[in-house]
């Protein structure tokens, strides 16, 4: 076992990349992520890679999207703000297949907003974001640990699919101290091959463009329809999550991030009161582990979404279910976290009264 | 075992660097820690405040709404964060400079004069420490001695003597056992 | 009979899209000679642009990409960055380099970027249809100023070289004109010199080349002697050609 190691999230998350052949980072500040451009501003020159500040988070996604182009592992951090400004750039990569990976660690939103964590973003990672039909592959963790082991998972899936992945953490994740050991095995990216579609030097090969159009009469929709395949084919084969104590759960609360951590304290109590809860966390956000969903709302009929945010994931889980069970939220927007004694107190209140909606009851 | 802290203080106080290395120690002694500041636009000489979780089991929130500890190292963080101790815990106040006295009866409170004491072993900086040596003995959660050792990985570019000093204030802060 | 003059190997024998009269089939063809000439053709990376040039990528025999309107510089930051041994240009209109991306060429001259851009100043949006350009000439009509710019309501057209001579970082800036021979002659030799900077490490080098639009600009498809007295006596005072930069440095 590896020697566990106290680290923040953010350095986690920018260690994790770097040990995942991560050689190019563009970025620019805003909290709560400026931990991930500082460390990678020293490590990544260490490691033989480039480290850029870019003007602006505009200009950075466009670094990487040229960086990309050249096959190298590469990857940009922001904030909310500072995501929304990357999300033409995120677009453009996704529309030109290159595969980069973006860190976004949520604050408090819309607008400034405030800079406490957030699961406000939801919507705008697992929707793409930006212009256009494509998908983003969105991981989702709980821990500094797994910000430190799911860039791996993150560029292995980006060079597989040649899609942008993300991890969306919030800002307490991103702040927060824990041990760390890294799981993955070092990538050393000399080893790597090289993508057929790399831009690069010294060819005696036809040219290679890279681009994200075709005004050609029916040749865009043919482009995006090849894309359509390799997303059915993530959606089988990359979707993550995890279960806890869900065996005898008679409700299930589904949350991610901070406030599946949150979640845990919750269902213990309710376990210490009677409650048989259980926990699903979906890791993957996109593709979101709906087959999962589907299979426990068999025996579960009551299904409970925690989440920091008005309730943007709910839908998912409502789309999943499709009317299968019951989809209850307890909702904390503007960047505050919920208490485990809150969410107790609602699962408390499904079991009794039977209500549909908690965040307003309050 | 579980124990959940909150230290505040002004910054320059060194609240963080204490809450780490509390974290620190709790991990070197085999214990699930967890540790979260509060960040941001608070300016120098502003307050800040950080959660440390030690506990035998995974910790689940990192934030400590209702703290089983808090130390207290400035007058405004004894108004914000008495009220939020946790029935029958502990409250460690810098008495150097806060003045007031805590109103609580169903919670401990520990008077520590941290600054006067760091003053006396010759450099005000290690106040924070003498704060942490006085968890240390108050709660047991966990030994001066692996406060100690955790000082040389969180802060490495320490001069031994300095990590001498530090440990000096620790078990200084330790001395003041509770009534 | 012996052949005096070929198609450059780094131009692709495509029939281009360009209008009658348009300078980029020009400004396209001593690009690709100067890469000829510099034998960089194998190495070179080039960034196309939005606007009538996008299809740039399709014309050069090199590696291309195709990126978001007005970031071409930073697309070339990351892949210079990443590829040192790769040659990189950027082709980008007025509309890209000096509005949308104002800050996106500044700042690659700040960071005295080690590619080469090449700036090609028509004073007009073409492929959107002939809008108002941030190099616009007071006075001059495009379909958002139907009038004539105005110094009220629009300012006045940006002089691009002139401001990126104020950067330290920007090692050579030239301004060039395809509307006359020797102004394509010249405009090779200056282009060519942008690339040898780059070849030599020398940073952030600029060539500003002033161009026909004549489908835009209102002036005879028939009579390309319209274009180009248009750019002799309206845009060359306003846009004089020159070296304004030219600062002897090893990155």
């Amino acid at each position: 076992m590896a020697e566990k190691k106290l680290m923040k999230g953010n350095e986690a998350l920018a260690e994790g990349a770097v040990r995942a052949g991560c050689r190019f980072f563009a970025g620019y500040p805003i909290t709560p992520q400026n931990e991930i451009p500082e460390y990678m501003s020293w490590r990544l020159p260490q490691a033989g890679g480039v480290f850029v500040q870019a003007e602006s988070e505009v200009s950075a996604i466009n670094m990487v999207y040229g960086a990309a182009a050249t096959g190298v592992r590469c990857m940009t951090s922001s904030s909310s703000p500072g995501i929304s400004l990357k999300q033409e750039g995120i677009s453009y990569c996704a529309g030109a297949d290159l595969p980069v990976f973006i860190g976004n660690v949520m604050r408090g939103g819309p607008g400034l907003g405030n800079i406490a964590g957030a699961q406000g973003d939801y919507w705008q990672a697992t929707r793409g974001g930006g212009h256009g039909d494509y998908r983003t592959f969105v991981m989702a963790p709980d821990s500094v640990s797994e910000m430190g082991n799911f860039p791996h998972k993150c560029f292995e899936v980006a060079f597989k699919y040649r899609i942008p992945s993300m991890v969306l953490a919030d800002g307490i994740i991103g702040q927060m101290m824990e041990p760390v050991e890294f799981i993955n095995p070092e990538i050393d990216p000399k080893t790597l091959t090289e993508p057929a579609w790399a831009l690069g030097v010294n060819k005696g090969r036809e040219k290679r463009i890279v681009k994200s159009y075709d005004l050609r009469e029916g040749y865009l929709e043919v482009m995006v329809n090849e894309r359509v395949k390799r997303y059915k084919q993530m959606e089988a084969n990359e979707t993550m999550y995890e279960e806890k104590m869900m065996d005898d759960a008679e409700i299930a609360i589904v949350a991610y991030g901070t406030s599946a951590r949150v979640s845990v304290a919750a269902m213990k109590l309710a376990r210490e009161n009677g409650l048989k809860v259980g926990l699903f966390r979906p890791i993957t956000l996109w593709p979101f582990p709906k087959a999962r969903l589907v299979e426990l709302s068999k025996r579960i009929k009551k299904f409970l979404v925690v989440e920091m945010s008005l309730g943007q994931m709910v839908e998912d889980v409502q789309l999943s279910l499709n009317g299968r069970a019951e989809v209850h939220l307890h909702a904390k927007p503007g960047a505050a976290v919920m208490t485990a004694d809150e969410v107790y107190r609602t699962m408390e209140a499904i079991v009794k009264k039977g209500a549909k909606e908690y965040a307003a009851a309050k | 075992m579980y124990q959940g802290i909150r230290i505040s203080g002004f910054g320059g106080q060194g609240v963080i660097s204490a809450g780490v290395l509390l974290a620190q120690a709790g991990m070197m002694e085999g214990k699930e820690v967890s540790f979260f500041p509060s960040y941001g636009a608070e300016m120098r000489g502003g307050t800040a405040n950080c959660s440390v979780v030690v506990a035998s089991d995974e910790v689940s929130t990192p934030i400590v709404s209702t703290p089983d500890t808090a130390i207290v190292l400035n007058e405004p963080s004894l108004a914000k964060f008495e009220p939020m101790v946790k029935p029958g815990g502990l409250l460690i106040v810098n008495s150097s400079l806060v003045n007031s006295k805590a109103s609580r009866k169903d919670i401990t409170v520990l008077y520590v004069p941290c600054n006067k004491i760091a003053g006396e072993l010759g450099n005000g900086k290690v106040m924070n420490m003498v704060a942490l040596g006085a968890f240390a003995a108050a709660t047991g959660a966990m030994s001066v001695d692996a406060i100690a050792k955790a000082l040389p990985k969180v802060f490495k570019k320490l001069k031994p003597e300095v990590i001498e000093l530090n440990i000096k204030a620790l078990m200084r802060g330790a001395e003041f056992k509770l009534n | 009979m012996q052949l005096q003059n070929k198609r450059p190997e780094s131009l692709l024998d495509i029939k281009m899209h360009y209008c009658p009269g348009c300078g980029h089939g020009t400004i396209h063809r001593v690009v690709a000679e100067a890469m000829d000439e510099l034998g960089i053709r194998s190495r070179t990376i080039g960034v196309a642009p939005v606007g009538c040039a996008v299809f740039a990528d399709t014309y050069f025999n090199c590696d291309m990409i195709q990126g978001p309107h007005g970031r071409g510089p930073a697309e070339a930051t990351g892949i210079k960055r990443a590829k040192p041994d790769a040659i990189v240009f950027s082709y980008q209109g007025d509309g890209d380099l000096a509005s949308i991306g104002m800050a996106e060429i500044v700042h690659a001259a700040i960071r005295s970027e080690n590619i080469t851009v090449i700036f090609v100043n028509n004073a007009i949006y073409g492929m959107t249809g002939g809008q108002m350009a941030p190099t616009t000439l007071l006075g001059q009509k495009a379909t958002t100023c139907v009038e004539g710019r105005s110094a009220k309501q629009s300012g006045y057209p940006i002089k691009m070289c002139e401001m990126l001579a104020t950067i330290d970082g920007a090692t050579y800036l030239e301004r060039t004109t395809v509307h006359t021979v020797p102004g394509v002659i010249k405009t090779k030799t200056a282009i060519r010199k942008a690339f040898q900077n780059q070849i030599d490490g020398k940073g952030f080098s600029m060539v500003e080349i002033l161009s026909m639009c004549p489908t835009n600009w209102g002036t005879r498809l028939d009579n390309p002697s319209e274009a180009t007295k248009f750019v002799a006596e309206s845009m060359l005072p306003v846009f004089p050609l020159g070296v304004y930069k030219d600062q002897q440095r090893t990155n």
